[in-house]
């Protein structure tokens, strides 16, 4: 490993993580940048689930015999654990969803249905994944509110000039992407949140790509709801949180109906229980939930910080040796400082899909397509690109390795 | 360094035969394929007894699916309809020369897609019609 400045101990860390041992093709070690798409998973998140599974596994929130004690007692432990991560108010505020979608179709759903109506405005971004697109494009039809995008510029921000001309008391709410899962930029959340709450709008944030990465403070941020995944940040998939504010949630009817969300059921009509299970209709997947417990003891040991900044470096090595590469274009900011560990490549004689396919044969995985940001790429005019990215196991002979397997794609293609 | 990208592939890709759009058209279809957005615009011309006069097309894509398209929609000239209908996947894989996983499949495959989607319907995956 070239001796780069990181403070993170990143052998060591390997060592946590199974899946990074191995050859893809013999004498061919797994490179894996593809952690946009999903994180490996360490040692003790596995071995937390299969602990559940093995010895305690029971329903939660129902049986009075031990181990469905001690199954509620891990569940709603992980949910404080949780809540410190995020430095939410209360674990009240802390919803267990199947995941960032999940997320914001509660919300869609739930505060949608319930307050937005013919006349009023959701904006969004044309950086947004399809996720915080599609729910709002599809209550919009029914409902028939506008959705206005905040678009990108050049070099890939959110063009806020735009954004603070298109508010007025029209606007409900303003939803937007934490970090880009294309682009990388690091959005300017405070300042965002501050000119949607000046016009009287909520602010929903999609933290898919930035609770893995960056140390997070929802009550800092001041966003009223912030969805993010277990599975982006070295948790199991399956399970994400929904965090809202007690005042919106309390005043939210119910997302869906079933055991474990209510009080009191009569067949003519029932009471909702309390936060935040009145938004956890039927049993949860409750490993993962555990499991989530599991990696965020895990990032915590490590340290957001420093793992930031280890991401930080690596992006930076990345970009320096991208731009030492003629015909590659990086979409996205070009200071490691302005975004995630993310790198958009745009070869000139290679297709994504091209390149990501000679790439797996160096047993490098990244991921090519439009990663569920097609509206992006078509204000970019492109129809795909090659993404890397990376997370605190990677390692800077890594990305020399990535590097000359980019130099093998152009050879391939410079006939 | 591989089979996959061949000399005959990478050609067709970065020289693709019969591209661009004819007008009027009896046969004017596009599709994407909507695992990797790879995108085929087909025209064809029929002469009075059903055979293809002329072919054009656009498309977006990987290598595999652009260098498809160029190959196939070339070798579609003077053929009939129906002889076109009986075209297999077994023929594109032969006419490609290549090998390919389940996914890159696709990408190889899409050219014949279109065609016979346009053409008579067809919009199954070839390989694996009813």
């Amino acid at each position: 490993m070239n001796s780069f400045d990181t403070p993170l101990d990143v052998e060591a860390i390997r060592k946590d993580f199974p899946v990074l041992h191995q050859e893809v093709q013999p004498g061919i070690p797994l490179i894996y940048l593809d952690n946009g798409a999903t994180s490996q998973k360490p040692s003790t998140v596995i071995e937390t689930m299969n602990d559940y599974y093995r010895r305690y596994n029971a329903n939660v929130h129902r049986g009075i015999h031990k181990l469905s004690e001690e199954a509620t007692f891990a569940y709603e432990g992980a949910r404080k654990k949780i809540q410190q991560f995020i430095n939410a108010g209360s674990s009240r505020e802390v919803i267990y969803t199947r995941g960032t979608t999940e997320s914001i179709n509660l919300v869609a759903h739930s505060w949608g249905r319930t307050n937005l109506k013919p006349g009023d405005v959701v904006i969004s971004t044309e950086m947004e994944h399809h996720a915080n697109i599609v729910p709002w494009q599809i209550l919009a039809q029914q409902i028939g509110f506008t959705i206005k995008y905040i678009p990108v510029t050049e070099d890939g921000f959110l063009n806020l000039n735009a954004f603070r001309a298109m508010l007025d008391e029209h606007v409900k709410l303003v939803t937007v992407m934490h970090v880009s899962n294309v682009l990388g930029t690091i959005n300017p959340i405070k300042e965002i949140g501050q000119a949607a709450h000046s016009v009287g709008a909520l602010l929903l944030v999609d933290g898919a790509q930035s609770v893995p990465h960056l140390s997070i403070d929802v009550q800092d941020l001041d966003c009223d709801f912030f969805a993010f995944s277990s599975h982006k940040m070295l948790g199991p998939t399956g399970v994400g949180i929904l965090y809202g504010k007690k005042e919106h949630l309390e005043a939210m009817p119910p997302f869906m109906g079933g055991g474990d969300m209510i009080k009191r059921v009569t067949l003519q009509g029932s009471q909702w229980n309390d936060l935040p299970w009145k938004f956890e209709a039927g049993t949860p997947s409750i490993a993962e939930a555990i499991g989530l417990g599991a990696a965020v003891d895990y990032l915590n040991e490590v340290g957001m910080g420093k793992i930031h900044a280890h991401e930080m470096a690596l992006t930076g090595y990345a970009l320096e040796r991208l731009s030492e590469m003629p015909g590659v274009r990086v979409l996205g900011p070009s200071d490691p400082s302005q975004k995630g560990g993310i790198a958009a490549m745009i070869l000139e004689d290679a297709h994504a899909h091209d390149i990501a396919e000679i790439l797996n044969r160096y047993g490098i995985a990244i991921r090519a397509g439009h990663h569920c940001a097609m509206p992006l790429h078509q204000r970019y005019e492109v129809a795909a690109s090659a993404r890397a990215s990376f997370y605190l196991y990677n390692t800077f002979d890594e990305i020399d390795r990535l590097i000359d397997a980019l130099y093998k794609v152009k050879e391939t293609f410079a006939v | 360094m591989d089979d996959l990208y061949r000399e005959l592939i990478l050609d067709h890709y970065k020289n693709p035969h019969k591209k661009g759009l004819i007008s009027p058209a009896d046969i004017d279809y596009e599709e994407d394929n909507p695992v990797c957005g790879d995108h085929l615009h087909l025209t064809i011309q029929l002469d009075e007894n059903n055979r293809v006069k002329d072919v054009g097309w656009e498309g977006e894509g990987c290598a595999i699916s652009q260098a498809s398209a160029s190959m196939l929609y070339e070798s579609l000239i003077g053929k009939t309809l129906d002889e076109i209908r009986s075209i297999s996947k077994d023929e594109i894989l032969e006419m490609l020369g290549i090998e390919l996983g389940p996914v890159r499949l696709k990408c190889a495959l899409l050219s014949l897609k279109v065609l016979k989607a346009g053409a008579y319907g067809l919009h199954e995956w070839p390989g694996e019609e009813e």
